[in-house]
């Protein structure tokens, strides 16, 4: 299952490279890319394991960078 | 960004104010100062320690607030505030560069249509152009934008393809012609049939396409990724020895001093320059180009088509027209005319293009009671039953097989030998022409240093190696199968050196295995067709293989500027890093490393954008 979210915010390349890399780590998760310059998330996974990988993706965001909000596309 | 602004303006008036003065009162000039960094820094540092208790240690606030507070501590108020300074004018310009370019590239593919007019009964009324469904009729008025694809019921215009094409010659559209959404209706009203949902048309494909674009990355932009990770903790930790050891070790060696010059290494190990002048760099690269009618999926492919080695092209429709004329005919024993109708009459079932060229050339409407007994024969040709006659129309194999004696000299084109009764009645020539760009094309892709330009098709080897010929190609294989087109394709591959690449150009129908198998898929006539879309790396939208020669000068300048920002962002750090280890750079020179090269480095990544001249 692929899943497309809007990364409101997003300022800074290097938080963005961060990102894809703790996501792409995350169990279930075959390929996650973020982009920088059109702010967009793609996650593709396990199809049952998705809505953990959401969640997590959305606390990863949130940390490293704090003002960014992760949207639904 | 208006307040972030105001609050650095208003840190600089304070700053210089604490300079200005000096009072004698040690008291006053330092709250001045810490007022001024305050409004400056107070929110890195609040980031800094927010991001502490969330346990992410090593970010950039963190980094400034204690190259900051640190320069403060041990007296040097003027340089902490300065660099605290800089690094916030650093960050407002870099996303204001990001958003400026965010913003020029969405405005270069405003293409998305805001309404439709539908007509329902006798009303014509304005909806969006999702709710629109397949069989409404729309009315496009002079200057709207066509919100869907469809076909024209009424009257005739001028349509502009530009924002689609990068032509900038309107095409002219009738009654019966496709048109396609995201084209500006120059003139006249026209009255359309919708033909695709509004997610299916290409104004939909496109902006889909170019929005998840760049999520393929470049090889150059992981790198700088995997650099920046390493690149910060390597340095942080340098800072950290260069804090503690000498000054224990070497004799007269103080504190204060080689704790500034760790503090200088905190400001120089911020990685953001780097990271991200890269993907602004392939961002304006793929705006640019798609300003010019050439979608690229992805920065890894307009990385890969700056080494691109061999480029291999389809000949039908790719080099040549694809429309093929009826261009001599030879009877024997009938007339011209009537070799041409009964022919024209036996083909009329198929639609294969060389049917529709007889067809053209014969002119007037087939009708069908006069014809029967059709039976293809694939490979070979056609028998059927014209006006009681028996017809037979197809290459030397079709005679062969029925034994009918015929013409076996050299002929450029594709061959129809006709059998009438079991009796040789001659042939027709029927040729393809090569576009008008195509010898242009390929000698701008030799100037642009490619090796090898090859010619793949399943055409005669006479008409094959014309086309070559006359265009210039380098090589040239004919007679294949799709099949062998793959095997080709794989033995060029085998050819180019470890580095260099191979693009194979098509027309997206029928070559997808190819397009597939070549490092670069290229898709010509891109518009309308959505096989080519999905099938290809890099979408051509027009017809002409002269962009293929566009595209890699837009693909080598983006490399050329990415190249720079790398070297020259990595190469003034690590300058700055050894000149301010040994005390010579102070952290006047860390803050240009840091910000002036990201400004710097943002300026160039935005030459990307500007293809106007390639």
């Amino acid at each position: 299952m692929k899943k497309k979210f809007i990364l409101e915010g997003l300022d800074c390349a290097n938080c963005a490279a961060k990102m894809e890399k703790a996501i792409n780590e995350l169990d279930g998760v075959k390929e996650a890319t973020v982009n920088f310059m059109t702010q967009k998330l793609v996650i593709e996974g396990e199809d049952e394991k998705m809505p953990t990988i959401v969640q997590e993706a959305e606390k990863i965001v949130k940390k490293i960078e704090p003002d960014t909000v992760m949207k639904k596309a | 960004m208006k307040n972030r602004l105001w609050r650095i303006i208003i840190g600089a008036i304070f700053f210089i104010v604490a300079i200005v003065i000096d009072t004698n009162i040690e008291w006053l000039n330092i709250a001045l100062y810490l007022i001024s960094y305050i409004i400056v820094g107070g929110d890195i540092v609040k980031r800094a320690v927010r991001n502490i208790f969330k346990g992410k240690v090593f970010d950039e606030n963190f980094l400034m607030s204690i190259a900051t507070i640190g320069a403060m501590l041990i007296g040097e108020y003027p340089e902490g505030i300065a660099v605290m300074l800089f690094y916030q004018v650093g960050e407002l310009f870099q996303s204001y560069a990001v958003d400026k370019s965010r913003r020029s590239i969405a405005d270069a593919m405003d293409i998305r249509p805001d309404y439709a007019n539908v007509k329902r009964g006798d009303e014509v009324i304005k909806v969006d152009p999702d709710e629109v469904q397949i069989g409404d009729i729309i009315v496009i008025k002079p200057g709207e934008r066509v919100p869907l694809d469809g076909k024209v019921i009424e009257g005739n215009s001028m349509v502009d393809t530009s924002a689609l094409t990068g032509e900038s010659v309107p095409r002219e559209v009738e009654v019966g012609h496709e048109i396609l959404s995201g084209c500006i209706n120059v003139n006249g009203v026209i009255t359309a049939e919708v033909t695709k949902e509004y997610g299916e048309s290409t104004v939909s494909k496109i902006l889909d396409l170019v929005e998840n674009a760049s999520s393929k990355k470049s090889q150059s932009e992981q790198f700088i990724t995997k650099f920046a990770r390493y690149y910060t903790p390597i340095v942080v930790i340098i800072a950290v020895f260069l804090a503690i050891i000498p000054p224990l070790v070497i004799d007269g060696a103080t504190f204060s001093d080689w704790i500034y010059r760790a503090l200088t290494f905190l400001v120089v190990s911020c990685p953001c320059a780097l990271v991200v002048s890269i993907p602004l760099s392939f961002f304006g690269g793929i705006g640019g180009a798609s300003r010019k009618g050439i979608l690229v999926k992805g920065s890894n492919y307009l990385e890969a088509l700056a080494e691109a080695e061999i480029i291999v092209f389809d000949k039908t429709g790719t080099l040549t027209k694809g429309v093929f004329n009826v261009q001599e005919v030879h009877p024997e024993g009938v007339s011209k005319e009537e070799l041409l109708e009964l022919t024209a009459y036996a083909e009329s079932y198929s639609n294969h293009p060389i049917s529709n060229s007889l067809k053209q050339a014969y002119g007037k409407e087939i009708d069908n009671g006069r014809i029967s007994d059709v039976e293809e024969v694939s490979g070979h040709g056609v028998f059927a039953t014209v006006d009681g006659k028996k017809v037979s129309a197809g290459n030397i194999k079709l005679m062969k097989k029925l034994n009918i004696p015929c013409y076996e000299g050299e002929v450029v084109g594709t061959v129809v030998h006709v059998g009438i009764d079991d009796k040789y009645a001659g042939y027709i020539v029927i040729a393809d022409e090569a576009k008008e760009d195509s010898a242009r094309a390929i000698m701008e892709l030799k100037e642009a240093k490619i090796k090898q330009t090859v010619m793949l098709t399943g055409d005669t080897k006479n008409v094959a190696s014309k086309v070559a010929k006359q265009l210039g190609l380098d090589k040239v294989y004919s007679e294949l199968l799709p099949g062998d087109k793959v095997e080709k394709v794989e033995e060029l591959l085998a050819q180019k050196s470890a580095k260099g690449k191979l693009a194979f150009v098509g027309d997206g129908i029928n070559d997808a295995p190819v397009l597939a198998r070549a490092d670069i898929g290229i898709a010509m006539g891109g518009l309308g067709s959505d096989a080519a879309i999905e099938a290809a790396d890099i979408v051509i939208m027009t017809d002409e293989p002269s962009k293929i020669a566009t595209a890699i000068k837009v693909s080598k300048k983006t490399l050329r500027i990415a190249h720079q920002n790398t070297v020259f962002s990595i190469g003034i750090k690590i300058i700055v890093l050894i000149l301010s280890a040994f005390g010579i750079a102070t952290m006047w020179a860390a803050i240009f490393a840091d910000v002036g090269v990201t400004i710097i480095a943002v300026l160039n990544a935005f030459r990307a954008l500007n293809v106007k001249n390639l």
